[in-house]
């Protein structure tokens, strides 16, 4: 969808501001906040992708006003909420009203540094050859679609070149839909600042993105 | 850190005054999550110790000195990355499929997610808080010479830029250019000037002045 979270080439967010010796937490909660959201990520209740779509679905002013680990928070609690495992009456209370969902796994302490080392690879094994190939000119379709994406805006409708191919992985389109895998290749596709930006964007400079076969078309 | 202590410790903070909105209902959603049987306190704390006190841009810094001063090293990274990082036995979460980027006279590397917040936690560790926000997200593939201005980096006007838009799983870690006077240093001293921007692409690493 196009939502708050796709900000590339947006204008108006004035200077970058880094803060020196950051902490990696700047709140006790924040720390809760994310382990409660991998916790619940590694119990398989959903994938990354419906994960990330539950946070961009959050209203632009809300999203736009929320710090990071905020939007993290309104994205977990929209998930237990749509899945069934919490009632937003419980979560405003913070006490257990109904009997809880079986799941069919839970992050236990024994079981997390494996789980990390292990990570949750999305390549998978071809089942077509690659339609394209390193060097062949292409263009990133024009699609608008209400569900997840992640073919950002600001390169739509632009030509590019096929840079590298990534191999086959999961496609966030159809994961977070609820339609499986449906992996299809991966290309880091290379454009050029000016075709991408007009005359703000210099010629020569490239922004890569890595995008799925159903994004392009052969320019 | 056990749960008990933090709770203990936040109402002490907070004596007399009242508790945030966000933490009372990060409060009440932990206390929900454990009486439902979904979450392991325990485990909440393992995440947190890992990503807090284990896994930084040392990993990544590590990795970069190699490359400096391993040929062979180097063109292992760069040609598969994620097996090249494998021989330190680094986490791979957020990290499955890495690819590494070199920074030349010609070309200079910047990493972005412009959708959300892809970062190669193995490597670096979670990311810092521009990282995540709009400012940077939007900026660094329209402007990425205004950014890294904003950082202290003026490139050579010959020199072209690439911004990788992280958009999918594979996660970029950039291999700056190693600083010159620091030719047959040993790896521990160089990984002392690798810094966390230098291998995002939006900073270079220390002079080997102010490595001491």
């Amino acid at each position: 969808m196009n939502g708050p979270h796709d900000l590339g080439g947006a204008q108006g967010f004035g200077p970058v501001a880094p803060e020196p010796e950051e902490p990696v937490f700047h709140a006790d909660w924040e720390r809760r906040a994310f382990a409660l959201t991998l916790a619940m990520g590694g119990t398989g209740t959903w994938t990354l992708d419906m994960a990330r779509q539950a946070r961009e679905r959050i209203p632009p002013a809300d999203y736009l006003s929320s710090t990071y680990y905020e939007i993290w928070l309104k994205g977990l609690e929209r998930l237990l909420v749509e899945k069934g495992l919490a009632t937003a009456e419980e979560l405003a209370s913070g006490t257990s009203r109904r009997a809880p969902v079986a799941l069919t796994r839970k992050a236990t302490a024994d079981k997390v540094p494996a789980a990390l080392a292990r990570g949750g690879p999305t390549e998978r094994e071809p089942s077509a050859p690659a339609l394209f190939n390193v060097g062949d000119s292409v263009r990133a379709r024009v699609m608008n679609p209400t569900g997840h994406t992640r073919l950002p805006r600001y390169v739509r409708g632009r030509g590019g070149r096929v840079s590298a191919l990534r191999g086959v992985h999961v496609f966030p389109d159809a994961s977070a839909a609820g339609r499986g895998e449906d992996p299809h290749w991966l290309y880091s596709v290379a454009f050029d600042a000016a075709e991408v930006w007009g005359p703000e964007g210099r010629s020569g400079d490239e922004i890569l993105i890595d995008l799925w076969e159903p994004y392009l078309e052969r320019a | 850190m056990h749960d008990r202590d933090h709770a203990h410790r936040r109402a002490h903070d907070h004596e007399g005054s009242h508790l945030d909105d966000v933490e009372l209902r990060v409060r009440a959603l932990e206390t929900l999550l454990t009486e439902k049987g979904y979450v392991d306190p325990a485990a909440l704390d393992v995440f947190i110790e890992t990503y807090e006190t284990k896994i930084g841009p040392r990993n990544g810094a590590k990795v970069v000195a190699r490359a400096w001063t391993d040929p062979s090293y180097r063109a292992r990274l760069l040609d598969d990355a994620t097996a090249a990082v494998a021989e330190f036995g680094f986490t791979r979460r957020r990290g499955e499929h890495l690819v590494a980027v070199e920074n030349t006279p010609e070309i200079h590397n910047m990493v972005v997610c412009t959708l959300c917040s892809c970062y190669p936690w193995p490597m670096l560790g979670l990311p810092p808080v521009w990282y995540k926000s709009p400012p940077y997200r939007s900026r660094a593939v329209i402007e990425p010479r205004g950014v890294l201005a904003e950082f202290g980096v003026t490139l050579p006007e010959t020199t072209k830029i690439r911004v990788w838009d992280s958009t999918a799983e594979i996660r970029y870690l950039v291999v700056p250019m190693q600083p010159a006077g620091t030719e047959g240093w040993d790896t521990d001293r160089l990984v002392d000037l690798v810094t966390r921007d230098s291998m995002i692409g939006t900073g270079l690493p220390k002079s080997p002045g102010a490595a001491a």
